[in-house]
């Protein structure tokens, strides 16, 4: 996938440092350091326990494929296909997903329960998690 | 409970198709003015108007027209209008407009929803290119940099239940195969020619598992509803009674919404027209409102005959939004209310309905309602 020229998100408020994160090679989660809680999409304020003790956290890159699905359009013009797009369930917390695209492997090759950890790809100043098996 | 305190009075439809090229208040017009007619009414005794999605903060065509658009074109006089996205699912126009009877704030709500994106993809540009501005941002930065789509969402889910239920395509195809021949019943339908499940196995991949036949076709057209309070219906003989509302965030939650508020039983369901953005949204819509069990709606559809017109449960049987036109839950409602009065022609299901079931949306997004006569 490294040759996809991808759209850019905005940096907002809200979301900049998890799409900065990736500078360094590390994946960081928006997490309630008051109960341990991830969240993604990141959100200031925690679901669980409304803590605002909120920040982005480094978690370890490795998942799970939880559902996948092989695109055959293209949508985007830097993106033509076919290319997984992929709920990756993080290891650190149950239902932490973050949906991403699967890189390094046949597209046919991809699978449920496939274990992945995380890379990145630039897009401007963002740095665009994906996995890899 | 709003319940028993507003009918379904009056049902209309505008011209429906691709690319009609009609102004979207013409054909709003056209879907509204027969439905006041229905109801027996006239544009004068319309007090309220509920809509979905509105005309503001909406992508073109995705919209037609909005509350205040109607008041001004159809010189209404209100007391209440609502037309906003934000809502459980687009049937929550209709909730609104109940729970706005039931507190008094009107007497005859019209209900509507229109749609032109057929139209407004070739004027203006396609769907994900019109989102881009604004609060759709917000949504857009976690779907544009991987280069999803709303397909994705219909692949991922499919791919997922079909993992955790052991459904097959060919089971899942039969909500496409069955929703097309029952539009070949229907003169209103985009998709009329024959299509086999071979049709749908050979159909191109879209977002695998997601074919192109597992996905609803855009059109133009208005489908409107006047919701009218009951204690003033004097000819209620062809008002549709809304039995019971779901309007939580989610599948489940909805239907166990809707099955608490009244003493029917998912088993008293004789027809059923449930949201089909995707087919496999379909078969979580049968599992959540308990129509078959859990994880085995791909068996309970194995071949077709269940669901067919004849069926023990005939379902989509104005060929849904898959072969019928994406008409966003309304659709849906419409063919509710005809089958239900024994209106609706050649495709009429042979055993008339009594109680039915329809839903739209999905994952947070969602209602159902549930008829009766």
């Amino acid at each position: 996938m490294s040759d996809m020229q991808r759209v850019a998100p905005p940096l907002t408020t809200r979301t900049a440092d998890f799409w900065r994160s990736g500078a360094d090679g590390v994946l960081r989660i928006a997490h309630c350091r008051a109960c341990n809680f991830y969240m993604h999409p990141p959100q200031p304020l925690c679901r669980r326990c409304h803590s605002t003790d909120v920040g982005f956290d480094p978690v370890s890159g490795k998942g799970t494929v939880h559902s996948f699905t092989i695109n055959r359009y293209q949508w985007k013009p830097g993106m033509p296909p076919p290319y997984v797009i992929a709920d990756v369930e993080l290891e650190e917390q149950a239902g932490l997903f973050v949906q991403t695209n699967i890189v390094g492997v046949a597209v046919e090759d991809v699978a449920i329960g496939m274990k992945v950890a995380v890379e990145f790809e630039q897009a401007e100043e963002a740095f665009i998690p994906v996995f890899r098996p | 409970m709003i319940e028993g305190k507003a009918l379904i009075t009056g049902v209309g439809i505008s011209d429906c198709g691709r690319r009609l090229g009609r102004d979207p208040w013409s054909l709003t017009a056209q879907a509204a003015l027969a439905a006041i007619a229905d109801a027996g009414l006239t544009p004068a005794e319309i007090d309220g108007v509920s809509t979905y999605p509105g005309a503001l903060a909406s992508t073109p065509g995705m919209s037609g027209a909005g509350a205040d658009d109607m008041r001004s074109l159809l010189g209404l006089n209100l007391r209440w209008y609502n037309g906003a996205s934000e809502l459980p699912g687009q049937l929550g126009a209709i909730v609104t407009a109940m729970a706005a009877i039931g507190a008094g704030l009107a007497n005859h709500v019209l209900c509507f929803r229109t749609v032109w994106e057929s139209s407004a993809q070739t004027q203006i540009g396609s769907r994900s290119e019109t989102m881009r501005s604004g609060v759709q941002r917000e949504r857009s930065q976690w779907i544009d940099p991987i280069g999803a789509s709303h397909s994705t969402y219909g692949g991922l889910t499919m791919q997922r239940y079909m993992y955790e239920s052991g459904t097959t395509r060919e089971q899942i195809g039969q909500i496409a195969v069955v929703a097309r021949a029952n539009a070949a019943l229907n003169p209103a339908a985009v998709y009329r020619d024959p299509m086999s499940l071979d049709d749908y196995l050979a159909s191109r991949m879209i977002s695998d598992p997601l074919c192109l036949y597992d996905c609803d076709v855009p059109m133009d057209g208005s489908v409107a509803f006047i919701v009218s309070r009951a204690d003033l219906v004097n000819d209620a003989k062809r008002g549709i009674n809304i039995a019971a509302i779901g309007s939580a965030p989610g599948f489940d939650e909805a239907a166990a919404m809707m099955w608490s508020r009244t003493d029917l039983k998912p088993a008293d369901v004789d027809m059923a027209q449930l949201y089909d953005g995707f087919s496999v949204l379909t078969l979580r819509w049968m599992e959540a409102l308990g129509l078959c069990p859990r994880n085995e709606g791909g068996r309970f559809i194995e071949g077709g005959h269940r669901i067919a017109r004849d069926g023990e449960l005939p379902l989509n049987t104005n060929g849904g939004q898959l072969s019928g036109g994406r008409m966003h839950g309304f659709g849906a409602l419409h063919e509710a209310c005809v089958q239900l009065r024994g209106e609706a022609g050649e495709r009429q299901v042979p055993k008339r309905p009594q109680v039915t079931a329809v839903s739209s949306g999905a994952e947070a997004f969602t209602s159902c309602l549930l008829l009766t006569l």
